[in-house]
């Protein structure tokens, strides 16, 4: 039933998101917009060197897309860019395929519901396609259409 | 609540039209379908359903062009279309009914081959606060290319246009006046009667936009006297693909074609194409004579129920499902429009409208949750989204009973 999706992890985050604010000293930011629903996401990075020292996030959005934001921002600390993006392509492989779950993704497993709601993956990897924007040589707006 | 629902059964049997929707016999992740996103698209009861097919079985041929029976039999039954859709509207006569694929393309048709010719720098066409995209980006398409100026009557906060300020718009300079009849993200019927006659005082066309209007009510173009009028075959209860753009006889004898093509002229040579007369002037390429067809059952579809009977039933469901909205604690409704059509469009305080939309999608409902085609309005009412339940004539009390339960459900899984 729909409580597969909103699992307890997914409406505490939903409620009391962590990582919410702007940053002052970011080193990256960028945009992130979902046409379909409205969801608008900023995202702050702080590097240091190679590493995520720091990283948070603004915006308005349904359940989904606030929790993975959240969790996301989480699960990046201290993680160099590069695995950042690896963690980036596990996710999406969580959200959009039938392959066994990977054991190293922590909290985030509990997005694997999401799978069962195919209008509702663009809303789970907002945050994530920003965060590549963000990462990426010349940071711009994305849309996840 | 339970002598509404009495008196919404004494007056339509509702089970009985039921029967004739096939697709509302079934069952979602497990629950009954409660359907209720009929401004998006209309079901399809069997009488469409069979004219599609009897025409892909037993009449199948290209129109006006064959000598043979079978490219008879669909010319007649496609033609008969338009003779309903005359009928249906209340046209004059039947060349003022164009085959379009819906209100889109319309509106498009309007605003590039009369607009083009029509409108220069400088120039001012009025749209409403309420339009659908499909009233807007034509509109704006056409300003921007010839330098004219694109104007907005205002709402009052319950979704009603200003009359007053529509006024002070209208100058020598209004070329058109687009407005929808009835707002599909709000509900509100527009007095486009009323509209219409301030545009031609001012020496104005107007063009209605009817796409949520022709479902529930009775339309005369003449009595409104639009200069152009537009509805969508698939929120009549017939396809999608095929819709009627309406046009007073001299206007459109004035517009050059639209597309060009075949079946659209009279001669061809190198040098010079002469075109046909109306409405085929409008009409290029083969087009959607299946479309055409059910369209056709779908006006014979509505007339026998009696749209009147219609618009009475579906005032009762509206009456009902805002009173049991607004029973449901942190909800809003948006669009308390004084004269409205059945759709419930509403936030809840904290919970996102995609949600709500998963959420009731599990138990069975299925409405639309989103900006609905007219970001502005959300702009407007300061809303990313909303989610709106749309009635049709084939919905229940007890639907509207499951949606508020639903929405209950909501509310315990995010509170």
């Amino acid at each position: 039933m729909v409580d597969d999706l909103y699992q307890e992890t997914i409406l505490d985050h939903t409620k009391h998101p962590r990582n919410c604010h702007a940053m002052d000293n970011a080193t990256r930011s960028a945009e992130g917009y979902n046409p379909l629903c409205g969801d608008k996401l900023k995202l702050f990075i702080k590097m240091d060197g190679d590493i995520v020292a720091d990283v948070s996030f603004l915006g308005s959005g349904c359940a989904i897309s606030t929790a993975s934001a959240s969790l996301m921002t989480e699960s990046l600390k201290g993680k160099t860019r590069e695995e950042a993006l690896k963690l980036l392509d596990k996710f999406h492989d969580l959200l959009t395929t039938d392959s066994p779950v990977s054991k190293d993704m922590g909290k985030l497993v509990v997005f694997c519901g999401v799978r069962d709601y195919p209008a509702r993956v663009k809303c789970a990897t907002l945050a994530w396609h920003t965060l590549k924007s963000a990462l990426g040589e010349s940071p711009e707006p994305v849309t996840t259409e | 609540m339970s002598t509404v629902r009495s008196e919404i059964a004494a007056g339509f049997d509702v089970q009985k039209v039921r029967e004739d929707f096939p697709v509302l016999k079934q069952t979602i992740h497990g629950m009954p379908l409660v359907y209720l996103d009929s401004a998006a698209t209309a079901q399809k009861p069997f009488a469409v359903i069979d004219a599609i097919r009897k025409f892909h079985e037993v009449d199948c041929a290209n129109i006006h062009r064959g000598v043979h029976e079978l490219s008879q039999r669909s010319t007649a039954a496609y033609e008969e279309t338009r003779s309903k859709a005359r009928r249906f509207l209340n046209a004059r006569v039947t060349n003022e009914l164009i085959f379009v694929r819906g209100t889109t393309e319309g509106i498009n048709l309007v605003a590039s081959s009369w607009g083009r010719h029509n409108v220069k720098a400088g120039d001012e066409i009025v749209i409403s606060a309420m339009e659908h995209h499909s009233n807007i980006v034509p509109w704006q398409m056409l300003c921007e290319e010839q330098g004219a100026r694109l104007r907005v009557i205002p709402m009052n906060d319950r979704g009603e246009l200003l009359l007053d300020e529509y006024q002070k718009l209208l100058n020598p300079r209004t070329r058109m006046v687009a407005v929808t009849h009835v707002s599909n993200a709000l509900g509100t019927i527009n007095p486009v009667k009323q509209m219409i006659e301030m545009a031609h005082q001012a020496g104005a066309l107007a063009l209605i936009d009817g796409a949520q209007a022709a479902p529930h009510m009775t339309v005369d173009v003449q009595a409104l006297d639009a200069d152009f009028y537009c509805i969508s075959g698939h929120k009549v209860v017939g396809p999608t693909g095929i819709g009627i753009l309406y046009g007073k006889t001299k206007l459109l004898e004035a517009m050059p074609p639209y597309q060009g093509g075949g079946d659209m002229i009279k001669a061809v040579t190198f040098e010079k194409t002469t075109y046909a007369d109306l409405p085929y002037k409008f009409e290029a390429g083969t087009p959607n004579i299946a479309g055409g067809i059910g369209l056709g059952a779908a006006f014979d579809y509505l007339n026998h129920l009696g749209l009147d009977k219609i618009a009475a039933y579906e005032h009762e469901l509206l009456l009902y499902g805002t009173e049991a909205l607004q029973e449901i604690p942190g909800l809003r409704i948006i669009g308390t429009a004084r004269e409205k059509a059945a759709v419930l469009s509403f936030v809840i305080e904290g919970i996102h409208p995609h949600d709500i939309g998963t959420v009731l999608d599990r138990q069975g409902i299925a409405v639309r949750t989103g900006h609905h085609c007219a970001q502005p309005v959300m702009d407007w009412f300061h809303v990313p989204a909303t989610t709106r339940a749309s009635l049709a004539f084939y919905n229940t009390a007890a639907e509207i009973d499951a949606l508020a339960a639903g929405l209950r459900k909501v509310k315990e899984i995010f509170s």
